[in-house]
């Protein structure tokens, strides 16, 4: 029997339907595999339990021929979505031991597919970071190593670098993220996996732990293209309780997934070339379009001028409404609660001690810029150079179907290395946060390795809603790269 | 009327706007699907929304805009086709979300008018400034422990519309008819059930006092004014306060008080300088609130009529006076009494003082409301339409309507049952008349002698002599001829 860790979605359904393995051996696979990579950290819950029985939930369905799209497909959730009846931390002391009455719309989509839960996955907290350095239950390690022989451990990206590393070290077969500013893209990237972030609207945020309303997005990490529209099948759709959820009908992406980009225009931004940019991002990125090109795509240059103002708008619209969004985390009704000697005292006390060091940075920019005086020179000012970025996508869209760029302007780097320097670690989302700004869909699949062995990643976004676009594009990158470079560690743990 | 206090200075003017809170007349909350009824045992009502559980969010309850768009109308207000949800930001234990999800610069609701009716008969027009949709809070209990405040969500969410008026009252008189017209008239729209004593309907008075013709003083904002008594006592308290500290060479300072209605006094809550920076924001879960033409159109026009239409519609084709068609306009089932009984009466005059003066003032006495009346409104026609068509005397209508009141029959059965049918057959009046005047010699004497009051006596003596049923026109008209001719 073939290694069941090493399946796709899509192979593995294929294996269930033939009954060449059950859903329950399947699902045992991957808990034996999360237990044996507990050192990476991965998980902040592992809920083996839940994944068994839902497994055997998916066996009973299968014999009676009656199995769901994703009946007994093991996945990770992040731990920001609310999971009834198990621990979502949002990877912060200030939830405590915060158990949900109720089921994000996300997940409870994705178990009416059949998924099975093997754990929640660790993140920066409230998904605030590039590293996941900021979790208040540890760092997370990516299971890729440099070749250089100093076996450092590197970061996994950020926020969701708890899926990201569990995908890649095949701890599970998928994943749920999120992504604010490149949460999915960016850890995608650093791990040699794909991953993409629909348009907003697409998933709904019921119940998913907010960080900046007009930002955050669901989406899904796998190792395959045809894998992530697979999840993303399940996981979208209109939403009644979520206000912004949209109304667009959800195409089947994987229906008309289709690599034939004869025509296809793509669109190369210049404004992307950015200063410092190590060659071999240039490098990998030239690769995309020479292999875009050879399948019969044409590119083409287009302009986003107001790239440069993204990041610097993004950090204060996101802060903004992350100041008020967790707001509510006050001591008074869940979660952490220190004793003060008054109602004052027990907030600051609290919340002190309940929110990390970046958490806190946001909270208190974001107050800052929303504050008396200060409203109209940041806030305002921001939401209109926001609607300026999505201009630009807009024209852009005119003169092509599909940018390509670099996901982002580096390969995994090294545990602690950007802790000091919060400007440098926002950096790293500066190919992604545009996209996020306008609420446009985006995605990232692996191109290659840098000349120290770790995975670059290549970004395709398409105008509102087109994720078959992007699902197609990126398609047709992965069958020029065959990628098929795997983390050291499973061949050293496993091939054995 | 502009009301005016005397100081050691000279006279002094009050200067009032009103923040009232009234909260919306709906099922459900604002933003969640959670009851609002009232008295409910504490946190019974409180869905995952209301308690700002992680990951919620806040979806529109439509019902409760309609609501808010017919008393935009109902103010006579610009209703505005786009409005935006804000958050105000502040931390508080019965405020769950760490914020209060109102609206800002871009109200549902903007300028409008109403008109109140004065004590003096006056009426005035206030302006209204806007109109904003929000959340309640929940409520603190801080006297249940001694160390321990409680928290109480149930009203955590419910849907409010605060209601901003210009600075145009001048006095507590014409604050607590601003008040009172208000309700009024969110009552006929069925927005708001105006109760002051369950907390549906709050006010927050901004004050300030100034010479007249002056330029506006600095003014302070008295919250937790919660009855029209309060209202009273509040303003009158707190301009005494303030012309005080003026005319002992101070300065008024722009701060929150709070009204304590045990002390009767204001007290300092919070100065300018500690006032809350609220970080007000377009709310990210809300898309902007737009109303659609059909939707504005269809709840125009099926509005009530509204407080005043219907008092000058009773002055203009009733002929009522103002304190009357005010009366009666007061409640729409008031009003809609009155017409009835109108209607049957076929003398719409006749009618309101029936209403007025016996039936309001007979269910006051036996502390009733109109809707437990014994005498039904087309019992009250028909009697005030005996008296229309000569059948009784205004008199013996007054003896009719105090067995009405008492047994609930009918007019007509009373009135057949106890014979009291009035006597308008000359021949019976002229023959008791006779009777008097023969009984009464000294007196016609008197009469004839050029002492013409005398005749009032005659009169009293011949209805008397009728047991009241003969017809007093008639008893007047041939008396006179009889002693004069």
């Amino acid at each position: 029997m073939t290694e069941l860790t090493n399946l796709t979605i899509a192979t593995a359904l294929e294996g269930l339907k033939n009954k060449d393995f059950t859903a329950t051996e399947l699902t045992q696979a991957h808990i034996a595999a999360v237990e044996s990579a507990r050192d990476l950290n991965c998980f902040i819950t592992e809920t083996p339990e839940i994944a068994l029985k839902q497994a055997n939930e998916a066996d009973a369905r299968y014999n009676a021929g009656t199995a769901l799209a994703l009946d007994g497909i093991p996945i990770g959730m992040k731990d920001l979505f609310c999971t009834e009846g198990v621990k979502t931390t949002a990877a912060s002391k200030i939830l405590g031991n915060f158990v949900p009455t109720y089921e994000s719309t996300v997940s409870q989509k994705l178990w009416n597919a059949g998924c099975t839960m093997l754990g929640k996955l660790n993140l920066d907290e409230f998904a605030m970071g590039s590293a996941n350095t900021t979790s208040a239950f540890g760092n997370v390690i990516n299971p890729w190593k440099p070749n250089d022989g100093s076996n450092a451990d590197l970061v996994p990206g950020g926020s969701s670098g708890g899926s990201s590393a569990a995908v890649a070290a095949q701890l599970c077969l998928g994943a749920t993220g999120t992504d604010t500013g490149g949460s999915i893209r960016q850890p995608a990237a650093f791990t040699g996996i794909c991953g993409i972030k629909p348009t907003y609207g697409r998933c709904s945020r019921w119940g998913i732990v907010a960080f900046a309303s007009s930002l955050d997005q669901a989406g899904a990490f796998a190792r395959t293209t045809e894998d992530c529209a697979l999840l993303l099948n399940a996981m979208c759709g209109h939403d009644p309780k979520d206000s912004t959820s949209s109304r667009q009908d959800v195409p089947d992406f994987t229906a008309t997934l289709n690599d034939d980009l004869k025509g296809k225009k793509i669109g190369i931004p210049k404004e992307y070339r950015v200063d410092g940019m190590p060659d071999e991002i240039e490098k990998i990125w030239s690769q995309g379009m020479e292999w875009l090109k050879d399948q019969g795509a044409e590119i083409v240059d287009v302009s986003l001028p107001h790239t440069k103002y993204a990041l610097p708008t993004y950090y204060i619209i996101a802060p903004a409404e992350c100041s008020s969004n967790l707001a509510r985390y006050d001591g008074v009704r869940y979660g952490l609660r220190e004793t003060g000697d008054d109602l004052r005292d027990m907030y600051e006390l609290t919340r002190a001690e309940g929110f990390g060091e970046e958490v806190q940075r946001r909270i208190m920019i974001g107050t800052y810029v929303l504050s008396a005086g200060y409203y109209d020179a940041y806030y305002i000012k921001a939401q209109k150079v926001r609607r300026l970025i999505t201009e630009d996508f807009d024209k852009a869209f005119e003169q092509c179907e599909a940018l390509l760029t670099p996901t982002a302007p580096s390969s995994a780097f090294a545990i602690g290395e950007n802790d000091d320097d919060p400007i440098k670690m926002y950096l790293n989302d500066v190919f992604t946060v545009p996209t996020s700004m306008a609420g446009l869909p985006g995605m990232s699949v692996p191109a290659g390795l840098d000349s120290r062995g770790l995975p670059l990643g290549l970004q395709i976004i398409c105008k509102a809603w087109d994720e078959q676009t992007v699902f197609n594009v990126a398609r047709g990158i992965e069958k020029a790269a065959n990628f098929t470079a795997k983390p050291q560690i499973l061949g050293l743990s496993r091939a054995a | 009327m502009a009301q005016l206090i005397k100081g050691e200075t000279g006279e002094w003017e009050m200067v009032i706007g009103l923040e009232v809170h009234a909260q919306v007349t709906a099922n459900s909350k604002l933003f969640s699907g959670a009851s609002i009824e009232f008295g409910a045992a504490p946190n019974t009502h409180v869905s995952l929304v209301d308690a700002a559980m992680p990951g919620m969010l806040p979806v529109l309850n439509e019902y409760v805009v309609e609501q808010a768009v017919k008393t935009g109308y109902g103010l006579n207000a610009q209703v505005n086709q786009t409005s935006v949800f804000a958050r105000k930001n502040y931390f508080y234990p019965d405020l769950p979300q760490g914020y209060q999800i109102s609206q800002y610069d871009q109200p549902i609701v903007g300028t409008g008018k109403i008109e109140i009716d004065l004590p003096d008969g006056s009426v005035k027009e206030v302006g209204i400034t806007r109109l904003r949709l929000e959340q309640d809070t929940g409520k603190s209990v801080h006297d249940m422990h001694p160390s321990k405040s409680y928290v109480d969500l149930n009203r955590s969410g419910s849907a409010l519309m605060e209601i901003v008026s210009e600075p145009d009252i001048r006095g507590p008189e014409e604050a607590v008819a601003y008040i009172s017209k208000l309700r009024m008239i969110l009552q006929y729209l069925g927005t708001c059930n105006g109760n002051m004593d369950e907390g549906s309907m709050r006010a927050d008075v901004n004050i300030s006092v100034r010479k007249p013709g002056d330029e506006f003083g600095t003014r302070a904002e008295v919250k937790n004014v919660n009855s029209l008594k309060a209202v009273h006592q509040a303003i009158m308290f707190e301009a005494q306060r303030q012309i005080e500290i003026i005319e002992d060479g101070g300065e008024v300072d722009q701060e929150t008080r709070l009204w304590d209605p045990n002390k009767l006094e204001t007290r300092a809550l919070r100065s300018k300088e500690d006032a809350h920076d609220y970080r007000y924001f377009p709310d990210p879960d809300l898309l902007p609130l737009e109303l659609t033409d059909e939707l504005m159109e269809r709840i125009k026009s099926t509005l009530p009529e509204l407080p005043d239409e219907k008092k000058h519609r009773f002055m203009e084709s009733f002929g009522l006076s103002t304190y009357d068609a005010s009366v009666l306009i007061a409640e729409q089932s008031r009003a809609a009494f009155f017409e009835t009984v109108a209607e049957k009466a076929g003398d719409a005059k006749l009618a309101a003082n029936w209403v007025i003066n016996e039936l309001l003032g007979a269910l006051n006495k036996a502390e009733k409301d109109l809707n437990e009346t014994p005498v039904s409104a087309e019992q009250l026609g028909q009697l005030v339409a005996r008296i229309k068509d000569n059948t009784i005397s205004g008199k013996i209508a007054k003896d009719v309507f105090a067995e009405m009141m008492e047994t609930s029959k009918d007019a007509d059965s009373i009135i057949d049952e106890k014979g009291l049918k009035q006597v308008t057959d000359t021949g019976a009046i002229e023959a008791i008349i006779d009777q008097v005047l023969a009984a009464n010699p000294s007196q016609v004497e008197t009469y004839k002698g050029g002492n013409e009051k005398l005749l009032g006596f005659f009169v009293g003596q011949v209805m008397k002599a009728s047991q009241g049923k003969a017809n007093p026109a008639m008893v007047n008209e041939i008396l006179k001829k009889k002693l004069d001719g």
